[in-house]
């Protein structure tokens, strides 16, 4: 069944569907790209909580009309209109007062999804029975959608994917280099505007796939998964992209094979997974990689330091640096240095006073830029230089 | 009034204002730490930890639910901590990460196992059922000196009381090093403060509040109560003490007045039945915050 | 370099039993680069010393490692000999401005309350004499009328003063100021040497990272030129000369004598 999902042999409706989630992935890493590395992450939080009370409003307006309520798309531009107010809110509560983003997010997303049940308990009482489908914005759900809904996801999917490559020279602009936006004629601002605005149609299309609660997910995790594999601030947004698009394929499609397996945390938690591999494994950022290069680094500093203090006849201190210099077989277990331990010694001691000379020198300003304590000097200059560079130590200033 | 408003208002009301006071108390520092959203993120990963709970043990008790809503809690917390300085991710996105994988992971578990049958669901983890906290046995204001009927209480209105206690203890005793750590860090590990524990011990009584809190009333209203009150205080004074007091008066003041609204606002307009208190609460909470950012005395920075 | 005198472990010893704040070996890094490399420093007893350097030195870098703010990679420190741990009592501390929510709900009086919070203890009662205490470190830097206003609607020169208030509350015999002079007014800077001066002359010790170069000679009694490894360290008149700060600032000492300001931090 599950294979029969991630094929797209369960039908038209569902592979629409999963189409669309995956089309939508695909543009929420990107766009989520952009505001991960603006710092507001959590504005999308707001923004999905903040859809509640125009869904039920939706809800009730249509029905007060004297319809059925049930229009995915009207209660979609509910939604919309509500979280753009949210956003508004923020927004003034950010600028105008002295609360900081957190606390604006926080109380919009509260006091709007507060609001958003006082309205979902409102309808209720006034036709129960009809309003069954409201919860499945919460959640997410897509089993047993309508033809024309499924439609109307995958299109509306494809537009905000056609948007955000469209818009993605100033969004990035904005993003990795605000200064430069500027000075070349951008309106920050507007380029703020423009990104929350496809944030707040993400967040609308997303609604009936992801649910509100969670389609801040479908935001923030690709950009943080793409960030442990590269530097380069293009291949964030691609790999960004892929990210969401996968999560998004996989979790509408495995959601098609049983009713009662809401298709939100499904995305999310494929995401997670693929996020969870990468923050352990990645080669560069991955935590498996970064504690063996600071076991390694604290080691050769402690060695370093160890041999500089061997080689003044100062007292070592520290039990580690003591314990190291040891095994290396520096030192006998008394703390007298061996023979190996005294070349090395010498030899860090030459090194600091080249790197002493060097660093004090102008013609050298850039070969000591790469002075990190540990770099021998070897690797920096040529064999000429040093010779120049051991002309200028006269004996008794040998200092470190 | 009297017999019915004891038996059927008064207990949901004390506890409302329980929750809310339990919760805005810790949610002045963790405003003014900037971190206003960890109150967020907890009382998100309290679902996942009380199903797990479940699964566990099969019972749908108290106990092992709170203890494992709390140990959720916590471990959300140092999943975000870990994130951010492992991945040197910035904190909002940290949290956005782990939040919504604890709650995701929660929300599929409680589908998947058969929990239908008993008293487990997504809606009331998010908006709780206050209304449901009635006192069967009260008969009157007299009541509340009878033993007999006091038995009878709700069991959440003493639980709530307890955590309310154990934080404003704990506000108490951890005062100075709380506000010093929070206004200048560096200067408190230079008098010795080991502050990062005691943030911490700061995020484990939120949880407390969040997690005592959370079978009454549900997320929403414990999220609302951890920023709005101290957030709208915070545009009525410039000091510390003075805040936390302002936010006591406002959370208890929108807990009592959107509980009533709640109750009898739609039947003063006509309608037949009420709306959730826990929204309303949540609402009112706005409202004021809203008030409060027009008209505070100190709504700007450095006014 | 005065440590690599030291030929014994029993000489370093009695070294830093006479100094108020001695560090040996420190190394701190953030990421993979150092920001101070196997650092040993003596501060001398009833002197000033300033901590010099260019701009990304490690000078705050050693001081907030010194006290223990952040955890050094490598190092060991001692107050009068005895470990750091101990001895907080002794030391107060003055933070870069920069480092503090100046938006914090506080008042002027209650941050140099915050000075006595070791002696308070967690829930010590604040008696008439505490407040008298603190009102009086307010009038030593001339900040008295100021008590009662919120911290975050002084200026810069004011924040200052207040700290600096805040670090003569708790009473102590070492004084690490952290960029004391960035960025305040003249009359702020003059107001603060007076205080930090008279602290010497009582024989208290005293310890800042400082950025202007011009002012050294006139300001302090010790200096220690640092560019992640100390260069120099001893009186001004033997340690802070040409050469040594040739050695220390490389291409960029004109820059740092003409615009002080450009190294701070």
């Amino acid at each position: 069944m599950l294979a029969d999902a991630l094929l797209l042999q369960l039908g038209y409706n569902a592979t629409l569907v999963t189409i669309g989630a995956a089309l939508l992935g695909i543009a929420s890493g990107v766009a989520g790209t952009f505001l991960f590395l603006r710092k507001r992450a959590l504005v999308s939080d707001a923004i999905s909580h903040a859809t509640l009370p125009g869904v039920g409003l939706a809800f009730v307006v249509m029905v007060a009309m004297g319809g059925e309520g049930r229009s995915l798309f009207g209660l979609l531009l509910g939604a919309g209109l509500s979280a753009a107010f949210g956003l508004l809110c923020v927004q003034w509560l950010t600028d105008r007062t002295r609360l900081g983003e957190d606390a604006a997010i926080g109380a919009v997303l509260s006091v709007f999804f507060g609001f958003g049940i006082v309205i979902l308990t409102v309808i209720q009482t006034m036709n129960a029975g009809r309003q069954a489908g409201l919860e499945g914005f919460l959640l997410g759900s897509t089993a047993g959608m309508l033809r024309s809904d499924a439609i109307l996801l995958a299109v509306s999917a494809a537009l905000v994917l056609a948007l955000v490559v469209i818009l993605r020279r100033p969004l990035g602009l904005a993003a990795f280099d605000p200064g430069y936006a500027e000075a070349t004629g951008w309106s920050l601002p507007r380029i703020d505007l423009a990104m929350m605005g496809i944030v707040l149609v993400v967040t609308v299309v997303g609604l009936k796939v992801v649910g509100l609660i969670l389609i801040v997910a479908l935001l923030i995790v690709p950009p943080v998964t793409a960030r442990s594999w590269t530097e380069r601030s293009d291949h964030v947004v691609i790999i960004a992209g892929v990210v969401g698009g996968v999560s998004g394929y996989v979790g509408a499609a495995s959601s098609a094979t049983a009713p009662a397996l809401p298709t939100g945390p499904i995305v999310v938690l494929v995401g997670f997974a693929i996020f969870l591999f990468s923050l352990l494994f990645s080669p560069r950022r991955g935590v498996l990689a970064s504690l063996l290069t600071h076991l390694r680094y604290q080691r050769r500093v402690h060695v370093r330091q160890g041999l500089l203090a061997l080689a003044q006849g100062q007292p070592i201190y520290e039990v580690l640096t003591r314990r190291l210099l040891e095994r290396a077989g520096l030192v006998l277990p008394d703390g007298v240095p061996t023979p190996a331990g005294q070349a090395a010694a010498s030899k860090a001691l030459l090194d600091e006073t080249r790197w002493a000379i060097v660093r004090g020198d102008q013609a050298y300003a850039l070969a000591a830029t790469r002075y990190d304590g540990l770099t021998p000097i070897e690797d920096v200059l040529t064999p000429d230089q040093l010779t120049e560079v051991d002309g200028k130590i006269d004996a008794p200033q040998v200092v470190a | 009034m009297g017999a019915e408003f004891v038996a059927l208002s008064l207990p949901p009301i004390l506890i409302g204002v329980l929750v809310a006071v339990a919760c805005a108390l810790p949610g002045n520092f963790l405003l003014l730490r900037r971190q206003a959203l960890i109150g967020d993120a907890i009382s998100h990963v309290v679902l996942p930890g009380i199903v797990v709970a479940f699964l566990v043990t099969g019972l749908i008790a108290t106990g092992p639910m709170l203890l494992g809503a709390a140990a959720a809690a916590v471990i959300a917390v140092i999943a975000i901590e870990a994130v951010r300085r492992l991945g040197r991710i910035e904190a909002g996105a940290a949290m956005g990460v782990i939040f919504t994988a604890m709650f995701a992971g929660g929300v599929l578990l409680l589908e998947q196992s058969d929990t239908s049958s008993v008293h487990l669901d997504v809606e009331h983890a998010l908006y709780g059922n206050l209304e449901s906290l009635i006192w069967l046995d009260a008969t009157g204001w007299a009541s509340l000196l009878d033993p007999a009927a006091l038995a009878g209480l709700p069991v959440e209105l003493p639980r709530m009381a307890l955590a309310l206690v154990v934080i404003a203890l704990f506000l108490w005793l951890f005062w100075r090093p709380l506000a010093l750590s929070t206004f200048d860090e560096g200067f408190a590990r230079g008098l010795g403060i080991r502050t990062a524990p005691l943030g911490l011990a700061l995020v484990i009584m939120s949880a407390i509040a969040a997690v005592a809190a959370f079978d009454a009333v549900g997320s929403i209203i414990v999220i609302a109560m951890f920023i709005c009150p101290p957030a709208a205080a915070r545009m009525m004074t410039n000091r510390l003490g003075h805040q936390v007091a302002w936010s006591v008066v406002f959370a208890a003041l929108a807990a009592v007045l959107g509980y009533v609204l709640a109750g009898y606002g739609p039947l003063w307009i006509g309608a037949d039945a009420s709306v959730s208190a826990a929204g309303m609460i949540a609402t009112l909470s706005g409202i004021i915050l809203g008030v409060a950012a027009v008209a505070g005395p100190h709504r700007t920075r450095n006014g | 370099m005065n440590i690599s005198l030291v030929t014994s472990q029993d000489t370093d010893l009695a070294t830093r039993a006479a100094s108020p704040l001695a560090v040996r070996g420190m190394t701190v890094s953030y990421g993979q680069t150092p920001a101070i490399f196997s650092v040993d420093m003596t501060v001398r007893a009833g002197a000033m010393t300033a901590i010099v350097g260019p701009n990304g030195a490690g000078k705050s870098t050693l001081l907030k490692a010194a006290l223990g703010v952040i955890a050094p990679l490598a190092g060991s420190v001692t107050v009068f000999g005895e470990p750091m741990a101990d001895m907080r009592d002794r030391i107060a501390y003055v933070p870069q401005r920069a480092s503090v929510d100046w938006d914090f709900p506080v008042r002027v009086i209650d941050v140099v309350m915050m000075g006595m919070y070791r002696k308070l203890g967690l829930l010590g009662r604040i008696r008439g004499q505490h407040k008298a205490l603190a009102q009086e470190c307010l009038g030593r830097v001339g900040m008295a009328d100021f008590a009662h206003r919120q911290i975050g609607q002084l200026s810069g020169g004011q924040q200052q003063r207040v700290f600096l208030a805040r670090a003569l509350a708790q009473e102590a015999d070492i004084y690490v100021l952290d960029e004391p002079f960035a960025g305040v007014d003249a009359a702020t800077e003059k107001a603060i040497i007076a205080v930090l001066q008279g602290l010497r002359d009582a024989g208290k010790t005293v310890l800042a990272v400082h950025h202007d170069l011009a002012t050294v000679p006139d300001y302090f009694d010790d200096v220690l030129l640092l560019n992640t490894q100390v260069v120099a360290a001893g009186p001004v008149a033997e340690a802070f000369t040409e050469d040594n700060l040739q050695a220390a600032y490389g291409g960029r000492l004109t820059t740092a004598r003409a615009d002080p300001e450009s190294v701070a931090g």
